[in-house]
């Protein structure tokens, strides 16, 4: 399988920052607010590849950084410093590199994201139906016709209700807005889909057949999909491979069995000893 | 002479616990050959670490010391010990099979899907998997009424034969057994042994956890003793500014 993506020494840091930020913030410390000028590490260094088709997972806990990264990686915020590649065919695109309007079409046509709060992710002054043709289109799909037919076929596929595709999202349960929003996501089939904390708040048997749908959808379309998760069960049931990060620093990463069963890390220990 | 598929060399593996600052070993000091058409079966009592070299040559666990030499389809030899994680994964789908003792899977997934997962992975369409998977539940004598719904409530023998059709369907290079007929009457044990026999003659490299002297003795072509780590090793204080691994 080929890479897709390709993430080096990615770094986030909210505030002026000083010289002394990196060695003062991070797992050792403790903290991931510099004591000296009161700044933020909200990431460091993280690097990682992506392949085609493969499910990476993203775990530690909240303010460990793990959203900051699919945030950077989906143009939502801009990074410190650090690159990405994202490589589609023959072309490879440096991803901090290119100008606003090159952003927008990776984003618009080749990332799909899917939010944890449906607010982010979901235009709720529009209809459900109406969400997907915004995102088809920004990708120049423009017969409407076509974008309803295209509609209808990702809600059938995502099991959201034709019959109340012309309603609001907001009318909708929390179940139902995350399904609106994975249709949003997949309705330009891109090769890279960012999932952060997409299950967290639904009552289980929802979370099951979110679940099991993101992982129907991988197989059919063999999409490449980074995971935000802080849940152990989702992360072993979707990711095949996982980074564990904590105040802002990779931590540890392996193969998902290995990082549950033989965890190598004081605090991946303590994480999978308090979960299973 | 024939080069072995799995030439491991000095494997030890043992278990830091930062939080109690012990160091626990596990296998230490392991060698032993696997060749195609052949099963090297791992003998030796309980806590030897048995279990250990087969999820240290899946990386199920990490290993701590020696080399997991694996000679892939492409003659090319592999460091498993050393192989990065994602060539890892795809020696998993396309090579290495492990039938473990226990079957993890979804409530929610038929009999059928779990046993035909590996060659669906692997590109083959869910119907052909599916009529695969089938063939094999019927060979390991699993009765039809329970292959459209989820193992998770099967029996441990059932669970079993689940767990041995699904590594066995996939017809991997290698195929590591960790107690392949333990909770199985001796009917279905005998069957399972027909069909380690026959993709042996396949070609199918095979190296299994027996305890029945009975069983290494008609299916082991090499045999390899471990011993348990000596008492004084057992548990070991260890610094805990221990090295992480990253």
């Amino acid at each position: 399988m080929r890479k897709i993506l390709e993430v080096r020494h990615l770094s986030k840091i909210y505030g002026k920052g000083c010289p002394r930020c990196i060695e003062s913030t991070g797992p050792e410390a403790d903290t991931n607010i510099c004591p000296h000028c009161g700044s933020v590490v909200a990431i460091h260094d993280v690097s990682f590849d992506l392949h085609e088709g493969e499910i990476l997972g993203l775990m530690g806990e909240s303010g460990s950084g793990k959203s900051t990264v699919v945030k950077n990686l989906y143009f939502d915020q801009t990074p410190t410093s650090g690159s990405a590649r994202f490589i589609e065919g023959d072309a490879t695109h440096e991803m901090f590199n290119l100008n606003a309007a090159q952003q927008r079409r990776l984003r618009n046509q080749r990332f799909g994201m899917v939010y944890q709060n449906p607010h982010l992710g979901l235009n709720f002054g529009i209809s459900s139906g109406g969400n997907i043709a915004e995102r088809l289109l920004m990708s120049d799909v423009s017969h409407y016709g076509e974008i309803r037919k295209r509609a209808k076929e990702l809600l059938s596929r995502t099991e959201v209700l034709l019959s109340r595709m012309d309603e609001s999202p907001a009318a909708f349960s929390g179940g139902m807005q995350q399904r609106v929003q994975i249709a949003k996501a997949l309705a330009t089939n891109p090769p890279l889909l960012y999932l952060d904390e997409v299950t967290t708040g639904l009552d289980l048997s929802v979370q099951a057949r979110i679940l099991d749908l993101i992982l129907e959808i991988q197989q059919e379309r063999n999409t490449a999909m980074i995971v935000v998760t802080h849940d152990l069960g989702v992360i072993r049931l979707l990711t095949g491979r996982a980074l564990v990060m904590k105040y802002g620093r990779v931590i540890e990463s392996g193969l998902t069995d290995q990082i549950l069963e033989d965890p190598q890390h004081a605090y991946t220990q303590r994480l999978v000893a308090s979960a299973l | 002479m024939q080069t072995p598929i799995l030439k491991i060399n000095g494997f030890a593996k043992h278990f830091t616990l930062h939080e109690q600052g012990k160091q626990i070993p596990s296998s230490h000091n392991v060698n032993l050959e696997v060749y195609a058409g052949e099963l090297t079966a791992l003998i030796g009592p309980t806590g030897a670490g048995k279990s250990s070299v087969l999820k240290g040559i899946y990386r199920t666990y990490l290993p701590s010391a020696g080399e997991i030499l694996y000679c892939d389809r492409h003659g090319e030899l592999v460091d498993l010990a050393q192989v990065d994680e994602y060539r890892m994964l795809q020696l998993r789908h396309e090579e290495i099979g492990f039938v473990t003792q226990f079957l993890f899977c979804l409530p929610r997934q038929s009999t059928l899907d779990v046993v035909a997962h590996p060659l669906v992975v692997r590109g083959e369409s869910r119907e052909s998997g599916r009529n695969k998977a089938a063939e094999m539940l019927a060979a390991l004598n699993l009765p039809e009424r329970l292959w459209s719904i989820s193992p998770a409530t099967f029996s441990g023998g059932e669970k079993q034969r689940v767990n041995l059709a699904r590594g066995l369907v996939a017809k991997p290079r290698l195929l590591l057994l960790d107690e392949p007929t333990a909770s199985l009457d001796p009917v279905t044990a005998e069957r399972v042994i027909g069909i380690i026999e026959g993709i042996k003659q396949e070609g199918v490299a095979m190296l299994a956890i027996f305890h029945h002297p009975e069983l290494t003795q008609r299916l082991g072509d090499r045999v390899v003793e471990l011993t348990p780590p000596s008492a004084f090793l057992k548990t070991q204080a260890i610094n805990q500014q221990e090295k992480v691994y990253a």
